[in-house]
């Protein structure tokens, strides 16, 4: 017997492709938009996402029976919310730079419409193994994307990535540098985020055309 | 076998159905319909015969440019050699014969003008014959013009690798991803503008890129500076420049390649207008859009609310009317405000649409003296509004004609009268 079975499997692996949250159901792209211009923001925020959303999703599958339906929402906010402020004050304590990089998205988490829309579409319905599972998958569908866009943004932009330069150094001359390349600035603003995600939409629906809607 | 007695054409014609239904068949029908006119017509749909296609306004729109660009390469050798006398301390009296239309000045313009040309030709045609040839359809000669505006809007010295990449950019993401070219929604040749400007801010702006040959001999013992009209005036420094009214009319002052001469850019337009290809309700609203914001602004001045030691006051003292022979605003307002694509489409939307192009440039232009040009953000601007404003106009329309129809009273007596028309009162 594998670890998991074929329905589990499913359960992680899709939403990594032909379901992913941000380029399939077009599912928290503001924060998509607004930390990708550094890859290690990306990675952090990544994380974040994945510890948020794989306990999340636990405690609400838990408690799935016991929440009274009226008031589920409130209770999806305040389990999210004690689980970002856990996030949040542990970037605070140990990479204190980063956490002001990413300064209002790490609170905005609670908002972020994946992890709201797998609590009700999941979690509230399946046992705390599968939710789990379903919560890793699409916070990794998420973080994978946040990984490539940053990735570009940040080599494209800066010349770096996690800070390195890889590129050479813009101001000595060096590298790619000397054969009069320069950084792209517009990879380091919102719109370019945009216009990177869209990209990988479009390469994504042309490689699999089932994905492309009809209208 | 090659026969010799086939001529160009006829090879052209073989070729062409030999091809048919193959992968590359758009490629070779898109070379075949550029040299020579197809004697093919469409399969569907109802046929006009007409001879101003699609072929013919880009042709058109290029003849008007065709000045710009010759005067554009005199301009781009007369400034390099003038920015040089002016840092030597030598004052250079302009004469139209003897130091402006030289081969010396012609031979810089060559050199560094038509390298822009081909890398924007090269690169978009490229881009567009591979989409033809992935999608299938014919290419279109939607490019044609946009090729030729992109030179004209670019600083001399921009990197060719730059222009390459950014028109690359351009023409996929402005132009191909919302179905190519009558499809877009923003003007494919001022989103490469804008992403170059975004991109590459330090080669965009500032008082080195307008002249060529500023950048390479920045901060060497040679270095000679290249500050366009506009940004004197931003940084509020009117006095330092010596560019006189007609100079500024005829061209002969520092800028992008092809935007500084308003009196040719005028001509092209007059020629636009009267072959019917560009609007003249776009042209004359966004000229007194842009004068009623530069006298908005002179109004300010003169009312004392602004005061020589603010920020804007160098540029809303200048006098309105100079707004429109300085900068880019002219080459915008004939050339990429009366894309017939991207602009409004009703009569009575073109007057709103062009009026706020002209506004929004200069407001732009003086609010902000980091980007002195405007103009392109102003027109990117409105190209996205332009679909709203002929929703409003073709909405207003309908209910207009609905009121009247309400409010009709039908006369019964009449229809006994001479023709028996049945005569519709409007109240």
């Amino acid at each position: 017997m594998a670890l998991l079975s074929k329905k589990d499997t499913s359960l992680i692996l899709d939403p990594l492709a032909d379901n992913n949250p941000i380029t399939i159901q077009v599912l928290g792209i503001c924060s998509a938009l607004a930390i990708t211009a550094e890859l290690k923001a990306s990675i952090v925020m990544a994380i974040s996402v994945l510890f948020v959303m794989g306990l999340g999703n636990v405690v609400i599958a838990l408690m799935r029976n016991v929440i009274p339906s009226k008031i589920r929402i409130i209770v999806q906010l305040i389990v999210v919310a004690s689980l970002v402020i856990i996030v949040d004050q542990v970037l605070k304590a140990f990479a204190y730079e980063l956490s002001k990089t990413l300064s209002v998205f790490v609170g905005l988490i609670i908002t972020n419409c994946i992890i709201m829309g797998r609590f009700e579409a999941f979690a509230l319905g399946n046992g705390p193994y599968r939710s789990f599972l379903d919560g890793v998958g699409n916070a990794a569908g998420y973080g994978v994307i946040l990984i490539i866009v940053g990735f570009f943004r940040e080599l494209l932009g800066s010349g770096t990535l996690l800070g390195i330069p890889v590129l050479g150094d813009p101001i000595a001359k060096t590298g790619l540098y000397s054969i009069g390349y320069e950084n792209n600035g517009f990879m380091l603003l919102s719109p370019m985020a945009l216009i990177v995600v869209g990209i990988i939409i479009w390469v994504q629906r042309s490689r699999n055309r089932a994905l492309i809607e009809e209208n | 076998m090659r026969d010799k007695r086939l001529t160009f054409k006829k090879r052209l014609h073989i070729l062409k159905h030999r091809y048919r239904d193959k992968k590359m068949a758009p490629a070779f029908n898109a070379f075949h319909t550029f040299l020579f006119a197809p004697n093919e017509t469409t399969h569907s749909g109802s046929h006009v015969r007409a001879a101003d296609d699609l072929k013919r306004t880009m042709n058109t729109v290029i003849m008007a440019l065709i000045p710009v660009l010759l005067f554009s390469m005199f301009n781009a050798g007369y400034q390099h050699y003038a920015a040089i006398d002016a840092a030597n301390g030598i004052s250079r009296e302009l004469s139209l014969f003897e130091n402006f239309l030289t081969w010396d000045n012609f031979w810089i313009g060559i050199v560094h003008v038509l390298p822009l040309v081909i890398v924007s030709y090269g690169v978009g045609l490229l881009i567009e014959f591979i989409f033809a040839v992935i999608k299938g359809h014919e290419v279109e000669e939607g490019y044609l013009v946009t090729g030729m505006l992109v030179p004209l809007i670019v600083p001399i010295d921009t990197p060719l690798w730059m222009l390459a990449v950014a028109v690359a950019f351009g023409v996929v993401i402005g132009k191909e991803v919302f179905g190519g070219t009558g499809m877009n929604i923003l003007n494919p040749a001022l989103t490469i503008r804008a992403f170059l400007f975004f991109a590459y801010p330090t080669w965009m702006s500032g008082d080195k890129v307008w002249v060529q040959g500023a950048v390479e001999r920045a901060g060497g013992p040679d270095a000679i500076s290249g500050e366009t009209i506009l940004g004197y005036l931003a940084q509020n420094k009117a006095s330092e420049f010596e560019y006189s009214v007609s100079d500024m009319f005829f061209g002969f002052i520092p800028g992008s390649v092809g935007e500084t001469s308003a009196f040719l850019i005028l001509l092209g337009g007059l020629f636009l207008i009267f072959s019917k290809i560009a609007s003249w309700r776009i042209m004359v609203s966004a000229v007194i859009g842009s004068l009623v914001m530069g006298l908005i602004f002179n109004g300010v001045v003169d009312a004392g609310w602004i005061g020589e030691s603010s920020k804007f006051y160098g540029l809303m003292s200048f006098d309105f009317w100079k707004h429109l022979i300085v900068g880019g605003l002219a080459f915008g307002i004939v050339y990429m405000a009366t894309d017939p694509v991207t602009g409004a489409q009703t009569n009575r939307g073109k007057w709103f649409y062009g009026f706020f192009i002209g506004f929004i440039s200069v407001m732009i232009r003086v609010f902000n003296p980091a980007y002195p040009e405007g103009v392109f953000l102003a027109i990117l601007l409105m190209n996205v509004f332009a679909p709203t404003i002929d929703h409003y106009v073709v909405r207003g329309n309908v209910n207009r004609r609905l009121k009247r129809f309400k409010n009709a009273t039908v006369h019964p007596k009449t229809t006994e009268g001479e023709g028996a028309k049945l005569q519709v009162e409007t109240v």
